[in-house]
């Protein structure tokens, strides 16, 4: 399966694709798509030139990115290794306290 | 310190509002990425992997104390709190806004700094030696003619679109510690048999996926022509460099195919070049190095009693200046040396309340001057030897006393994979924990001098080649593995790293390095550093050391 990530134009953020093509924060709102639908949904999303910087295609399952990319593409959903107290992981540390 | 003229602050402040506009343009939708993307990274604006990235310059790698604070805001009040200093003494933030872009360069502006020609093919921010008027040895202060060449090179007209970056790096020390043999261009000031001062200029140096030692094109040129010598130099490459491949585009391609031609093409374009009306005049020479005349020196004997009776009295605060501190050419003061490399964290990275500690200790001790070196660490130049108790009192509350200058944890890494939209695997991870291995002061003294260096990808912004452990990270079918040199050196006996063989997993790469450094300290004779011990043996019992018997 595919989903769709993009980096926020305002700021750079990680973004997915979620369920009703808009934009998601987080990895597991993100929408997974089979390889063909991907294509046609990700050319529509590249469209929108003032949300985002840039979008393309990731391998992913529902469990998270996987493939040649998965590492980078953890990283990127989660936030540096060396540092747990920044990015989406801190975000979601925080909403949990 | 130099100070901008109206015309410096006319010029960045006039970029900071183009960019503005540039970046309003964008978010609404009259630019696209792929039209704005170059207008950004002329501004040292990149977009990495969790958010855009801003490389701000730092000339020569010298700051005062308010620089240093106004960095420090910048990171506390734009990004979240801390910024990383780079292998070429910049410093980078890692979590800017676009729409808050412009106000942090206008911040900038107000404190005389800039992000212009931090990225680009364009000629990059000038580095140097960061001892710059306080190295014993020294034939001048450096930082007059890296002035001159930043005032020349920003915003050249005929160098703004080079075939790709170029790095210029300037000492006048016989000892290297800006690395200048790696850079595009090298330049090394020394006086001559006959007393007079001029520069040998080395080209073509660099390190990336074709690492090259640059060659001395020119042995002496006298240090008034450097302009017009420069100039030659840049026309020759902007004439010939490749632009149809940019692997192939740097001037270190363009040497190494014919070092002689090269030095033939430069000296003729320099022979028919008007020399007077290119080379900067007397006058403004004079003007930019007033700006670097060295601060009211107090009259000091050499020797320090209080710093005596410190070292004498405090085991901790002794290999502290024993490793951190350096001779100063102004008797009764000393270098000191921050290191920014704490056990267990990321290299070069500093937080915005340490910025302001030392902005502080700067402020009380050290003349108002701080310095950035591109081994990731800071510098202050001149400390009286009376205080040195003081400083390092105030930078261990701080958390800023490690003391391991070019020890086995004063590692150089890049970014990596953490953060970096190239990287392909990460180096922080690895540099930490080779760090924790050596993190006992006893046995990281014992091993000595070693320069380890770490890229996350060919790139090689972590210097690899050019450590005496160089290790590359590379991914392996979505694996992170890490290969190591052997043998390299930046400094004045520069060399790069040979290649050891297959490359090591994350798990085990730590214990690799454990191996080298064990079989060095069985190998070694008295005194004798790991780099000299390498060249002394050779790369295969090294090896051996490495793989085991098996590798033959």
């Amino acid at each position: 399966m595919k989903a769709i990530t993009a980096n926020r134009l305002s700021d750079g953020a990680v973004l997915y694709v979620g369920d009703d093509e808009s934009f998601v924060d987080r990895f597991e709102q993100a929408r997974l798509f089979e390889p063909g639908e991907a294509e046609k949904v990700l050319a529509q999303v590249l469209n929108r030139k003032t949300a985002i910087a840039s979008a393309y295609l990731i391998e992913a399952e529902a469990t998270g990115p996987i493939g040649r990319e998965a590492l980078r593409e953890t990283i990127r959903k989660n936030g540096p290794t060396v540092r747990r107290d920044l990015g989406k992981q801190a975000e979601l540390i925080n909403e949990r306290l | 310190m130099y100070r901008y003229d109206e015309f410096d602050d006319t010029f960045v402040r006039e970029r900071v509002a183009e960019f503005r506009g540039q970046v309003a343009r964008r978010l609404s939708g009259d630019l696209t990425e792929e039209q704005f993307k170059p207008l950004r990274l002329m501004n040292g604006l990149y977009l990495q992997l969790h958010a855009y990235m801003l490389r701000v310059a730092i000339p020569y790698g010298t700051l005062s104390a308010r620089q240093l604070r106004q960095l420090a805001m910048i990171a506390r009040k734009y990004d979240k709190g801390y910024g990383h200093f780079t292998t070429r003494q910049n410093i980078q933030y890692n979590w800017p806004a676009l729409i808050d872009v412009p106000d942090i360069l206008s911040d900038l502006a107000d404190v005389e700094m800039h992000a212009i020609q931090t990225s680009g093919n364009c000629i990059r921010n000038v580095t140097s030696d960061p001892y710059a008027g306080a190295a014993t040895g020294e034939v001048d202060d450096p930082r007059v003619w890296s002035e001159v060449i930043r005032q020349w090179s920003s915003l050249h007209p005929e160098f703004s679109f080079l075939p790709r970056k170029f790095k210029i790096a300037v000492t006048a020390s016989d000892e290297d510690r800006a690395a200048i043999k790696v850079h595009d261009i090298g330049l090394r000031l020394y006086r001559n048999e006959e007393g007079d001062r001029g520069f040998e200029v080395l080209v073509g140096g660099g390190l990336g996926r074709t690492p090259f030692i640059a060659e001395t094109i020119r042995a002496f040129l006298p240090e008034r022509r450097l302009l017009s010598y420069l100039e030659a130099i840049m026309r020759v490459y902007n004439r010939h460099g490749r632009r149809d491949n940019k692997y192939k585009a740097r001037v270190k391609i363009l040497v190494s195919v014919d070092p002689d031609d090269f030095r033939r093409q430069v000296e003729k374009e320099w022979e028919k070049s008007d020399k007077d009306r290119l080379d900067a005049p007397l006058e403004e020479l004079l003007r930019i190095r007033r700006h670097f005349a060295p601060p009211n020196f107090e009259m000091l004997t050499q020797d320090s009693a209080a710093l005596n009776d410190a070292r004498r009295d405090n085991e901790e605060f002794n290999r502290w200046i024993s490793v951190n501190s350096r001779a100063h050419r102004q008797p009764g003061y000393a270098i000191v040396n921050i290191s920014l490399k704490p056990i267990g964290k990321p290299p070069g990275d500093i937080s915005a309340d340490q910025m302001d500690a030392v902005a502080d200790i700067a402020g009380r001790f050290s003349f108002d001057e701080i310095r950035a070196t591109h081994e990731q660490n800071l510098c202050l130049p001149h400390v009286k030897k009376d205080d040195l108790f003081a400083v390092w009192r105030a930078l261990d509350g701080a958390g800023l006393a490690t003391a391991n200058i070019g020890l086995a944890s004063d590692i150089i890494a890049c970014p990596g994979l953490d953060y970096c939209d190239l990287a392909n695997a990460r180096s922080i991870p690895i540099a930490e924990r080779i760090a924790e291995r050596f993190a006992d002061p006893r046995k990281a003294a014992d091993v000595g001098e070693l320069k380890i260096k770490i890229s996350g990808c060919i790139n090689a912004c972590g210097h690899h080649h050019v450590g005496h452990i160089g290790i590359l990270g590379v991914d392996k079918k979505g694996e992170e593995f890490y290969q190591i040199t052997l043998g390299g050196s930046g400094a004045e006996d520069a060399s790069i790293g040979a290649i050891t063989g297959r490359g090591f997993s994350s798990s085990e790469v730590v214990d690799a390095v454990d191996r080298l450094v064990d079989f060095y300290k069985d190998s070694r004779k008295p005194g004798e550093r790991f780099l000299d011990a390498y060249r002394r043996l050779g790369a295969e019992p090294f090896k051996e050391a490495l793989y085991g018997e098996t590798s033959h």
